[in-house]
């Protein structure tokens, strides 16, 4: 061990905070010359991460059965009657979906219809809930079987049960960050109601993201369904996102279909044409390149 | 007292190690819990308690036991919080350098102040530190930010110290203890 004397390490000590405190500034502003650097080094350390998260929630989600249930332990009762009356409610729903369904098939046969190829898709176990003050994001585990062409899941869609709650921002080896639609920096166009007025989705960092440049002759009703639009060709159209809900006047918000708070399963659609879009820049080539056979 | 003496002297490889787990113990809380907190329990305003648990961590390890809590470490720490929380990259680092620096110069006068003064103290440090993150956020991302998060990371920081000043106060007498080794 190396022996100084008292006087000088006092005074190392004294230089270490300051010393610390330029290089942290170094690294602002080398993050900031260089914005993909923070990207790689987040996803190598999501990497390293990930299968320690993905051990430690594991007992986590065997305990809630997947269901994301113990921040809702406190409103078991509430939420069952919610429940009670929703299922009420859905069962008569279920029949005229059954009957819709039958007569779209009747109408698709009629006009020769050609139903769009499904996406590629994968399931991702949320492992990590990650995020700051200003950021929402999950930290999701990828199947082994995603391993080596994890380079096109940036752009994936990722959605739960019930409805789109995000976007692939970052993807690395094992695992993949999904920037959720609650996002300060989230904004996703969508068509509302059933004449799919356009408007954009634009997430507030609150439970409820707000909808931003609807038509001002025609305000989003209240209780109007939320699909993703085309808009842009950043989402494939409509896909669910929510309900239209006014807080207050001219004030509308979406609420989210998807369980943003309690996320377990997620599915990462691929939708090969539209990646580039929201990914970053400096990521991503803005064109798709052209298959080249080896 | 020559007995007394001999005890003291005796320093074997097992006392070192515990002597050493003890001088370790406030830094890899600091960085584990950091962890911790990204575990899914689905409990909302988990991502306002990351920074709160930090700033918390730093500021009491500084007060009670700097030398267990060296800037290296801090700075580590909050450039492990930026890589998680999707912060620009070593904000935290340099905020939490700062609140470390303040907490060690005005070390002399806190260190006698009642459990309820500190408290007040810290939430002060912890105001000025978040108004601070939120500035230098704003500037680096080219935009003003909503003050609402500001506001709840502020609260949250103000009502989990008691908590996690209960804890350290424990591991400070007990595990962390190294005079107790």
């Amino acid at each position: 061990m190396l022996r100084l004397s008292v006087p000088l390490r006092q005074a190392l000590s004294r230089l270490t905070l300051p010393v610390m405190l330029v290089l942290s500034l170094g690294a602002v502003l080398i993050g900031r010359a260089d914005q993909g650097l923070a990207d790689r080094l987040r996803g190598a350390l999501d990497d390293v991460l990930a299968p320690a998260y993905a051990l430690v929630s594991a007992p986590v989600v065997a305990l809630e059965h997947g269901s994301g249930a113990i921040g809702q332990l406190f409103s078991l009762e509430a939420q069952n009657q919610q429940l009670r009356a929703e299922n009420a409610k859905l069962l008569q729903w279920q029949s005229v979906a059954m009957a819709l369904a039958a007569q779209n098939d009747a109408l698709k046969t009629a006009l020769n219809y050609v139903p769009t190829p499904t996406p590629e898709f994968f399931t991702a176990h949320v492992v990590a809930d990650l995020g700051g003050v200003y950021a929402r994001s999950v930290l999701v585990s990828l199947p082994p079987s995603m391993i080596q062409d994890s380079g096109k899941l940036v752009g994936a869609i990722a959605m739960d049960g019930r409805g789109v709650a995000g976007r692939v921002v970052e993807a690395g080896g094992r695992s993949a960050r999904v920037l959720l639609i609650t996002d300060l920096n989230s904004r996703i166009p969508v068509a509302l109601g059933v004449h799919g007025l356009s408007a954009l989705m634009a997430g507030t960092n609150g439970a409820d993201p707000s909808l931003l440049y609807w038509a001002p002759g025609k305000p989003p009703a209240e209780g109007d369904m939320v699909l993703t639009s085309a808009e842009g060709g950043a989402f494939p159209p409509g896909l669910p996102v929510g309900v239209v809900h006014y807080d207050a006047q001219n004030d509308p918000v979406v609420l989210p279909l998807a369980d943003i708070d309690g996320l377990r399963l997620l599915w990462l659609f691929c939708y090969p044409s539209n990646q580039p879009v929201l990914a970053p820049e400096h990521d991503v080539p803005k064109v798709a390149k052209p298959h080249r056979r080896h | 007292m020559a007995r007394r003496a001999s005890v003291r002297r005796e320093m074997n490889v097992w006392r070192r190690l515990d002597m050493a787990s003890r001088y370790a113990w406030p830094a890899a809380l600091t960085v584990f819990g950091l962890l911790i907190i990204g575990v899914p329990l689905g409990l909302p305003g988990l991502a306002a308690l990351r920074p709160a648990y930090i700033m918390a961590c730093v500021y009491f390890w500084s007060l009670y036991r700097p030398s267990s809590l060296p800037a290296p470490v801090v700075a580590l720490a909050g450039l492990l919080l930026d890589l998680l929380g999707m912060s620009p990259l070593g904000m935290w680092a340099v905020l939490l350098l700062l609140l470390q620096g303040a907490t060690l110069l005005a070390r002399r006068r806190l260190i006698g102040l009642s459990f309820l003064q500190n408290w007040l103290v810290f939430s002060g440090f912890a105001a000025m530190v978040s108004l601070l993150a939120w500035a230098l956020q704003s500037l680096l991302d080219l935009q003003a930010l909503p003050l609402l998060p500001l506001a709840v990371q502020i609260f949250v920081a103000l009502g989990v110290y008691p908590l996690l000043a209960w804890m350290f106060i424990k591991a400070h007498r007990g595990a962390a203890a190294v005079e107790l080794a």
